[in-house]
């Protein structure tokens, strides 16, 4: 293990900034006072010029970007999950999402794994919260290599796209020939007794615990669904058909989002036990990120639980 | 200004109000009084002030106007019909399930609309980003947008305003409609903005108060927020909500009630007198 890299995906982000600045001079990028934080500084260095701090006015952000957007920009506008979907959900519903306007949206520091800044940071709602806006595209990458792709991938496409990135240094999951594409869950492992789907950095959990549920006998599938919308439906009913079990995993609320979003579809195509790890409706708090993750049960041990209830739960 | 061009603006007021009044009518719904008061700054802005073409309303070097205040999307587009981009009888179809003309503004419908607004203090901010987008792209076009007076209590307006300032945004121009009413009353009853121009003053803004139903005053406005350098304008225009139509002039009860078919007759009496007296 002490050779992986492990990297955060907001890192990725700011990266991948830059990498599409030097291709596109079309592309802006806003942040509202957090650039060491979200990376975006990364891009403020490159290219100062096209790096505007909108200052602590999250609303105001989200209106000029989509304002500048119509005047033929590709804008980037960052912040914490918190404040992007949440202080300023109603500026990305009623002035990018209903005029559907090509603004991408970087939130870094989603979810509990914000570590120490406690509940007020730790923003497990945004999943859903974007998720309700018609035409938003929603993604979670799980690794920096998804990151990268996922941001160049929302830059070639048209209209409003959010993007959720972590604080937290996680392990790469992917090598170079990773293939990404917006829309589409990947089978990771294939399985016949239960399927994990997971997104963000609940994935590379979700592999550990497929190697723990082996042990036990367990044959489990892992997809990662960086794409929480437009959820990819086929991936889903396949895994549902394949194995008749399972179990979503995400570093958010259990209200709202992955696992809804694959509840869902099963509950309206092919009905099977469906059980979900994430945040169990709870508010976060204070401590070292990996130590917060155990604690609300994001983690292998837990997915290898929900698993056997799933595979139990089978008719 | 010359004569002929103020009895042509003057006879586009008319038209807008009538439009204004023919579309709420229909759609037995709407904000007439918000919409009368902003008659004269739009038919400036789309006779004389704005550079737009109705065969190309997306071109890319036109100015642009996001009307912050959506809801007196009845205005603009009467003001939008009067200057041609679209038929001045589809203002009947105002608010219906089958029109493109939506309670609110939608960009994507409706030529001529460059901003979807109708929650407050957001088009201002969009206007704020399109200035930028000018700027960045050579300065090559002006912005402007109207806000209501009510509207001023939304935080988002101060934080636009703050951000407009601070980049030096001499290629926008903020329009507040400051007409005194609100839904639940006078603006000082409710939540006081006074003093308006001195909290933009405060904000850094060249700041022009007028009164925004004097067609010269106006067009003085605009004329002068266009030779300010290095900040933004805004023109703190004193109106009079429900203008034009005698029983509506005033009275808060006309923010958001459409009138019946009496009232219909005797505002349509009224401005089709007022125009047959511009047209001699």
């Amino acid at each position: 293990m002490a050779d992986v890299i492990k990297t955060a995906t907001r890192d990725a982000y700011g990266k991948a900034l830059v990498e599409l600045g030097e291709k596109n001079d079309k592309v802006i990028v806003f942040d509202a006072d957090l650039a060491a934080a979200t990376k975006t500084g990364m891009f403020k260095k490159a290219f100062p010029e096209r790096f505007i701090d909108c200052g602590i006015a999250e609303g105001n952000m989200m209106g000029v970007a989509a304002g500048m957007a119509t005047a033929g920009y590709t804008v980037f506008a960052s912040s914490f999950a918190m404040f992007a979907a949440g202080r300023a959900f109603e500026q990305v519903r009623n002035t990018i999402g209903y005029p559907h306007i090509n603004v991408k949206i970087g939130a870094t520091h989603a979810g509990i794994s914000v570590g120490e800044d406690g509940a007020s940071h730790q923003c497990c709602e945004d999943i859903a919260l974007m998720r309700t806006i018609p035409g938003m595209t929603i993604i979670n990458p799980a690794d920096d290599v998804e990151a990268r792709l996922a941001v160049l991938a929302a830059a070639e496409m048209d209209g409003p796209v959010y993007m959720r990135f972590g604080r937290l240094a996680v392990p790469r999951v992917f090598d170079e020939n990773y293939k990404f594409e917006i829309g589409k869950g990947v089978y990771l492992k294939e399985g016949k007794d239960v399927t994990i789907i997971a997104t963000g950095l609940l994935v590379e959990r979700a592999l550990q615990a497929a190697e723990m549920l082996k042990a036990e006998g367990i044959d489990a599938a892992v997809i990662n669904m960086a794409t929480i919308k437009p959820i990819d439906r086929d991936i889903i009913i396949d895994a549902a058909k394949k194995t008749g079990a399972i179990v979503t995993a995400e570093e958010h609320n259990v209200i709202g989002g992955l696992g809804s979003a694959v509840a869902e579809v099963i509950c309206e195509t092919t009905p099977v036990p469906v059980m979900r790890v994430g945040v169990e409706d709870t508010f976060g708090k204070s401590g070292p990120a990996l130590e917060l993750l155990e604690i609300y049960g994001l983690n292998a041990q837990n997915i290898c639980a929900k698993a056997k209830a799933a595979i139990n739960a089978k008719q | 200004m010359d004569s002929m061009l103020k009895k042509q603006l003057l006879l586009d007021c008319v038209s807008i109000r009538k439009g204004i009044i023919e579309g709420t009518f229909n759609a037995k719904s709407g904000h007439p009084g918000g919409s009368l008061s902003i008659a004269e700054i739009l038919a400036y802005l789309y006779r004389v002030e704005m550079n737009v073409d109705p065969k190309d309303s997306k071109k890319a070097d036109r100015d642009r106007l996001v009307l912050s205040k959506g809801h007196a999307a009845p205005a603009l587009y009467a003001a939008l019909a009067n200057a041609g981009f679209f038929p001045v009888e589809d203002l009947k179809t105002l608010r219906k399930s089958d029109s493109y003309l939506q309670g609110h503004p939608n960009m994507n419908y409706v030529p001529g609309v460059d901003m979807s607004t109708g929650s407050l203090g957001q088009g201002i901010s969009a206007a704020v980003g399109m200035a930028l987008g000018s700027k960045f792209g050579g300065d090559t076009f002006r912005v402007y947008t109207i806000l209501g007076d009510g509207e001023l209590g939304e935080g988002q307006v101060w934080e636009a305003a703050m951000f407009a300032s601070a980049k030096k945004l001499d290629n926008l121009c903020v329009i507040v409609d400051n007409n005194n009413l609100q839904i639940d009353g006078t603006i000082e009853e409710v939540n006081s903005p006074y003093p308006i121009g001195e909290k933009f003053v405060a904000f850094g803004f060249n700041v022009i108060e007028i009164d925004g139903n004097d067609l010269e005053q106006v067009a003085s406005a605009f004329e002068q927020a266009k030779t300010v350098k290095g900040k933004p304008t805004a023109i703190v225009a004193k109106t009079v909500k429900g203008k034009g139509v005698s029983f509506m002039e005033n009275q808060v009860s006309w923010h958001g009630s459409a009138p019946n078919a009496e009232q219909y007759e005797i505002a349509m009496a009224e401005l089709d007198k007022a125009q047959a007296e511009l047209e001699g």
